[in-house]
């Protein structure tokens, strides 16, 4: 495709922050090399493109990297304009409610399911359950006052709010594979269940959100990993 | 557009977010009507406009709520007059995606453990606060010498969304400095952060929009009184 010069993306298939720009790539119709990064044994890519946090996803376009999901979303969604759709809403009133809104699911709906996914007795996880649960009836909030009765955040199709919240899905079906447990109620969150379900449905719902099965496997890799450090210290 | 065009600040003089949003107007020469909060006792127009986070700043534009501080930055810069002065983002994305990283990380890294330093409950989390953040500073300094390309602000020629975002917490840094004899912006080992610091509180927008150091000072030791006096309270 014309215009896009040399791109890559550095990441790891079961990084939901990772999963959220292939999100707008795709969005965008650009076609880039992905490079898998091993986290646990960071490679020299890594180091020297995100020297600050030394985390994916990174992005590199032309050999000069961005990093942080957010800010990659929304580079995408600047240089290649040209492309529809727009990923973030063109009102700038309506923007800086997507992005009230990003900020929110970062800081609060993702540590959330993190101490859900950690918990290390069932009262704990239990207890982070309810947490969630206010998080999540926010986020039924947010669908209400965004979508304006439509079938996504941003409207009609899939925009820069869905897929900061729907990149963490796949975790969600792990979760409940793994331990049971229900975040996203039809019963208490009727909207934000069913935004759910038409987001998984969806194109890029589709084409990049990985297989649950992948991260329940991940998850016990990494349970693994930290029961050894344990033991041998 | 007009001056006054319907804004108004929902604000706190002693938060440095509240002043990160001030000095954006400050600096396009916009102006707007500021209403002060008694965080201790918040007003019905703040709990209705942020009910999410029920904090400040809270930008009401024609009654429309906007918040969180980088957005209503973010916000200000775009729908304001490209006549009232130059964008604090640049137009070039890279530019702008990079800004946006540094601003995330000044809130993510350098306030977090500014804030640690603070109201670190041990002594222990305190030193460790004031480690990480000296070495956030540090990795500023790296920044700065990056965005700058050698002119005076990050944001280059001219002020930017990360120089808002950094100046904002200037009187409080200062403050800190004062209280606790340490240096945080050191000419020798940060030169180009200490150059800045004195370049940027040069500024109109920054003298009229950054609180007095001393009245931080004043609110900071008032503070730290009330909460050592809770925590006297709540050993009896």
């Amino acid at each position: 495709m014309a215009g896009e010069g040399d791109l890559k993306l550095l990441g790891m298939v079961v990084s939901p922050f990772v999963v959220r720009v292939r999100m707008a790539l795709h969005l965008k119709g650009v076609s880039y090399e992905y490079i898998e990064q091993d986290l646990f044994n960071k490679g020299e890519l890594l180091l020297r493109y995100n020297p600050v946090h030394k985390k994916v996803p990174v992005l590199i376009h032309n050999g000069k990297p961005v990093c942080e999901s957010l800010a990659i979303v929304q580079y995408v969604d600047e240089v290649w304009a040209a492309s529809s759709p727009s990923i973030l809403p063109t009102d700038p009133h309506e923007r800086a409610v997507a992005r009230f809104w990003a900020a929110y699911v970062d800081d609060k709906f993702f540590p959330a399911w993190i101490g859900i996914m950690r918990a290390e007795t069932e009262e704990e996880r239990a207890k982070k359950m309810s947490e969630m649960a206010a998080v999540v009836k926010q986020l039924e909030v947010a669908l209400a006052q965004c979508s304006n009765g439509k079938d996504f955040f941003s409207g009609d199709s899939v925009g820069y709010l869905d897929i900061a919240v729907g990149c963490n899905l796949f975790w969600l079906d792990a979760m409940r594979k793994m331990f049971g447990v229900v975040v996203i109620d039809a019963a208490r969150t009727p909207f934000f269940a069913a935004w759910a379900d038409r987001f998984r449905e969806s194109d890029v719902g589709k084409v990049a959100l990985p297989d649950a099965d992948i991260a329940a496997e991940y998850a016990k890799k990494i349970q693994a990993h930290r029961a050894a450090a344990v033991a041998s210290k | 557009m007009a001056a006054g065009d319907d804004l108004k600040l929902i604000g706190a003089w002693p938060s440095p977010f509240v002043t990160r949003v001030k000095l954006a107007p400050s600096f396009k020469g916009l102006s707007f009507e500021n209403v002060e909060e008694d965080i201790s006792n918040k007003s019905e127009l703040l709990l209705s406009s942020n009910p999410v986070h029920k904090k400040v700043p809270v930008l009401l534009h024609h009654g429309k709520p906007i918040c969180e501080s980088v957005v209503i930055v973010q916000y200000i810069d775009a729908w304001a007059d490209p006549g009232t002065g130059p964008s604090l983002l640049s137009s070039d994305p890279h530019e702008r995606a990079v800004a946006r990283f540094w601003a995330a990380y000044i809130d993510d890294k350098l306030v977090a453990s500014w804030m640690q330093s603070f109201r670190g409950k041990t002594e222990e989390e305190k030193s460790e606060g004031t480690k990480q953040m000296f070495a956030a500073v540090e990795t500023l300094e790296g920044a700065l010498r990056e965005c700058s390309k050698g002119e005076g602000y990050f944001g280059g020629e001219s002020v930017g969304l990360v120089d808002v975002s950094l100046g904002s917490l200037l009187s409080w840094l200062k403050a800190t400095e004062m209280m606790s004899g340490a240096k945080i912006f050191d000419p020798v080992k940060t030169p180009l952060l200490a150059a800045w610091v004195e370049r940027f509180g040069e500024l109109d927008g920054a003298k009229t929009a950054l609180p007095d150091v001393d009245r931080v000072v004043e609110f900071a030791k008032m503070r730290q009184a009330q909460a050592a006096a809770a925590a006297a309270a709540s050993e009896n």
